[in-house]
């Protein structure tokens, strides 16, 4: 592949993310990374449902007293925003615009940051009453399931920035089109997770 | 740089393998490696037949025999049999479809790189004393007990492992789907194809629960986690579900790449088509199917109640349907065939009979009510044996002979290739069939040692010497295999004289970019296609010769996994050391760094030019005249 091929709006393939070979395998491999994926988080979801508000004798928290559901609709606005951002930019993508690619990609890593923050906050806020990790069969497996979630959050934040920097100066190519775009479908697989998790952790927590 | 022009001398060898992404180099590392730990296991399974011989035997102490059997499960499904098998799908998958390459040369690099190093990660616990004991299931009411750092180096070594396990699976699942030659259709692709094509669908499903489990269970030990102490509100039991969600497909991930080899073998030594090609595709995707569907009969006397039992039992013996149409249709193969007996033949044929023996049993247990007596004796010891050793194995050591010219090219010895089955199959059912009896004779697995006076002794004693003469066998196959390497007889394109599949119509071994024109594919059996027209080059090509596009070596995948060694220990040590954490940190934050660098660095491969391939295709053809 040859990086110094220049493009114009008019020359850009209408599917620059699976325009070469090595693209289209990314693209079908990343498909299926998310497969495998979904398949962890429902190992996950599991274990959480299974295990949830049990504790040891005489153990205090539930799941109704623990949530705060005002926070969590607050992270759940930003995340879904992200998702949205996200999408402009790959339609600027599609359109060869390089820069106002960038710029709501970057409007995505910070509304990520922020729900990043947000839960940071929320988990220490959960220490400091004694919900802590080893605490109890349920705190082990709240955390496990929102804190790989989180994680991933903080693997996509690394990854989009990492890539806006090192494209800055070069713009679009055929070879990094293809990083940009399944940077989003991880992203949209991130959103759609915590969609399951706000329902199935917080709202069955606190309503169910 | 071009590596048609090679540099030569120990350093360069060896960093040419370190750093090596052609996949049939990563297949030959692979089938090393598997080698390497199939000796390892094997030594540990002569010592608890050893142990086993006689009643009241001390050769070994109690605990010590605890972390041989463990060993040996964990090794020989984990460490030999799959790499073995993917070590044949990397050196012979690309060729069928017409590939030149698989499709993440880098990332298949990097799933060896995690195998070998989360092998050596298991193993090092022998070093410390300090082994993995609680079964090769590890469930969790014993392993959250084991004392010492014997689970931690199981649950490290085996995620690690894992995660090569994974990347290994969509490799082949993107390649097969990407890369497959013009006219290669689905429903013309060699059998191997079909099942690497299942099997890694499977290792996509289900090697992250194996994933989570492992993570749990880390947590409980290393990181005060609470996921299976009752104590704390954790249930034991989910441990055993993600396990055998993971576990029932894994045998299916073993035992259909094994069905793949034997289906190319009795289709080239009966020189005719593969019998009922599309009942074989089909019964092979249900398999996987219904693989994922009956995790729970081997947890029937946990108490899940008689509609969770009825349900899997009934799943469990539905999966005989497909298996049998297998069987008939290799049996259907041979039938009226001009047949060869030649050393993978002879397996293949061996295979039948001991697969259905296997299967059968596997039937009896499915029934729940008959599982209560089965469960925990040495019949459950003597049909996982069956269908692991009658089945894998043998397919794994037919799959040895059979591709061993196109990897190596050179041909093993077929009378050596015939004492090594002979000594191998017949030790096999003398170990193994005499344990169904053991088992109904009360013996339950796992046992140290015996009680003399039970009836128990000269059974266990034939089971001992059918092992020895297993080893046996197996030495001869290395004998075999040492003795042709010396020996260096280079062989042509097509050694057997019967070969049906693309993977016989190019050089033995294949030059690094396997095909200098891309193939053109005219129905199922390619090759069998242009011999029966007389085709002179064996391949229409789908194009002229032009510039073909290869990958980079990289040291990356190696220092990648590297990093998650390093983090391994630290996990394990860092509640009783300070520099513990400190460790884990370094080494993750190691291989991101790798990573990074690699994300970073753009990496386009280079070209080899149509002129550099037409002179290496004119060497290729002086060297064989």
């Amino acid at each position: 592949m040859d990086l110094n091929t220049k493009f114009t709006p008019e020359t850009w393939p209408a599917h620059p993310e699976r325009a070469t070979m090595e693209a289209k395998n990314k693209f079908v491999g990343f498909w299926l990374f998310l497969g495998g994926e979904t398949i962890l988080f429902a190992t996950l979801f599991a274990t959480y449902m299974a295990l949830k508000n049990k504790g040891p004798s005489g153990f205090g928290f539930t799941t109704q007293e623990l949530y705060t559901l005002p926070l969590v609709f607050v992270m759940t606005m930003l995340l879904l925003t992200s998702s949205l951002t996200s999408v402009y930019a790959m339609y600027h993508l599609k359109s060869f615009n390089f820069k106002k690619m960038q710029l709501w990609l970057g409007l995505t890593a910070l509304l990520g940051l922020g729900f990043l923050m947000l839960e940071v906050y929320e988990f220490s806020h959960y220490v400091q009453e004694g919900f802590t990790f080893s605490n109890s069969a349920f705190s082990s497996a709240f955390y496990t399931l929102v804190g790989t979630h989180g994680f991933h959050v903080a693997v996509g934040l690394v990854w989009i920035t990492l890539l806006i920097f090192r494209n800055s100066k070069r713009g679009l190519n055929l070879y990094n089109a293809t990083k940009y775009y399944t940077f989003s479908l991880y992203w949209h697989f991130i959103d759609v997770v915590w969609v399951f998790i706000f329902t199935v952790v917080y709202l069955m927590g606190v309503v169910g | 740089m071009s590596s048609v022009a090679q540099k030569s001398g120990f350093g360069a060898t060896l960093w040419d393998w370190l750093t090596t992404v052609d996949h049939k180099k990563i297949g030959i590392l692979y089938l090393l490696g598997g080698l390497f730990f199939f000796v390892l296991g094997g030594i540990e399974a002569m010592i608890i037949r050893l142990q086993l011989m006689t009643p009241n035997n001390d050769l070994v102490s109690a605990g010590l025999f605890n972390d041989l059997i463990t060993m040996h499960g964990t090794t020989m499904i984990f460490l030999a049999a799959m790499p073995i098998l993917f070590g044949f799908m990397n050196a012979i998958m690309p060729l069928q479809i017409g590939a030149r390459d698989v499709a993440f040369p880098f990332i298949n690099s990097l799933g060896f790189w995690m195998f070998a190093f989360g092998g050596l990660f298991l193993n090092i616990s022998w070093l410390f004393g300090e082994v993995p004991d609680a079964g090769w299931t590890s469930y969790a009411s014993l392993s959250l007990h084991s004392p010492g750092h014997g689970v931690d180096f199981y649950a490290i070594g085996l995620q690690i492992a894992g995660g090569g396990t994974l990347m290994a699976g969509i490799n082949f699942l993107v390649t097969i789907i990407n890369m497959r030659a013009p006219g290669m259709t689905y429903m013309r692709m060699p059998l191997f194809t079909w099942t690497t094509f299942v099997a890694s669908a499977m290792i996509l499903f289900a090697f992250p629960p194996l994933t989570v489990g492992l993570f749990f269970l880390t947590f409980d030990r290393m990181f005060s986690g609470n996921f299976f102490d009752h104590t704390m509100g954790g249930n034991t039991i989910i441990w055993e579900h993600i396990f055998w969600i993971f576990g029932h497909p894994e045998v299916y991930i073993l035992i259909l790449p094994a069905f793949g080899i034997f289906s190319e073998i009795f289709s080239v030594f009966s020189r005719k088509r593969l019998f009922g090609y599309t009942a074989m595709v089909f019964a092979t995707v249900l398999i996987g199917f219904l693989g994922f569907m009956v995790w729970a009969h081997h947890m029937f006397t946990v108490g899940l109640g008689p509609t969770a039992n009825a349900i899997f039992a009934v799943a469990t013996m539905a999966i005989a349907v497909p298996t049998g149409v297998k069987i008939f249709n290799w049996l259907l193969t041979i039938w009226g065939g001009s047949i060869k007996v030649t050393t993978p033949m002879l397996y293949a044929l061996g295979f039948i009979p001991s697969f259905v023996m296997g299967g059968v049993t596997g039937v009896m247990q499915g029934a729940a009510p008959l599982d209560y007596q089965l469960h925990d004796s040495y019949f459950i010891v003597a049909h996982f044996h069956y269908v692991i050793v009658g089945g894998v194995v043998l397919a794994i050591f037919a799959g040895l002979h059979y591709w061993w010219p196109k990897m190596f090219g050179t041909m093993l010895n077929e009378l050596l290739g015939k004492i090594t089955f002979v000594f191998f199959f017949v030790g096999f059912h003398m170990t193994f069939l005499i344990q169904h009896w053991l088992g109904f004779w009360g013996m339950p697995r796992r046992v140290w040692t015996f009680m003399d006076g039970q009836g128990w002794n000269i059974a266990n004693l034939v089971s001992t010497i059918g092992a020895l003469l297993m080893a046996i066998g197996f030495t001869v196959m290395l004998i075999n295999i040492i003795m042709t390497t010396i020996k260096n007889e280079r062989v042509g394109n097509d050694p057997w004289g019967d070969g049906r599949t693309l993977e016989w119509a190019i050089p033995s071994p294949p030059p690094f970019y396997n095909f200098p024109a891309t193939p053109l594919v005219r129905g199922l059996d390619t090759l069998w296609i242009e011999k029966m027209e007389g085709s002179k080059e064996m391949i229409t090509p789908a194009e002229p010769i032009t510039d073909i596009h290869m990958p980079h070596g990289s040291i990356i995948p190696m220092l990648m996994t590297l990093g998650l060694f390093i983090a391994g220990f630290g996990a394990m040590f860092h509640q009783e050391t300070s520099w513990g954490l400190g460790v884990l940190i370094f080494g993750l934050a190691f291989t991101f760094v790798a990573m990074a660098a690699r994300s970073l660095k753009d990496d386009l491969g280079y070209y080899v030019t149509k002129e550099q391939i037409l002179q290496d295709q004119e060497n290729i053809k002086r060297g064989r005249n």
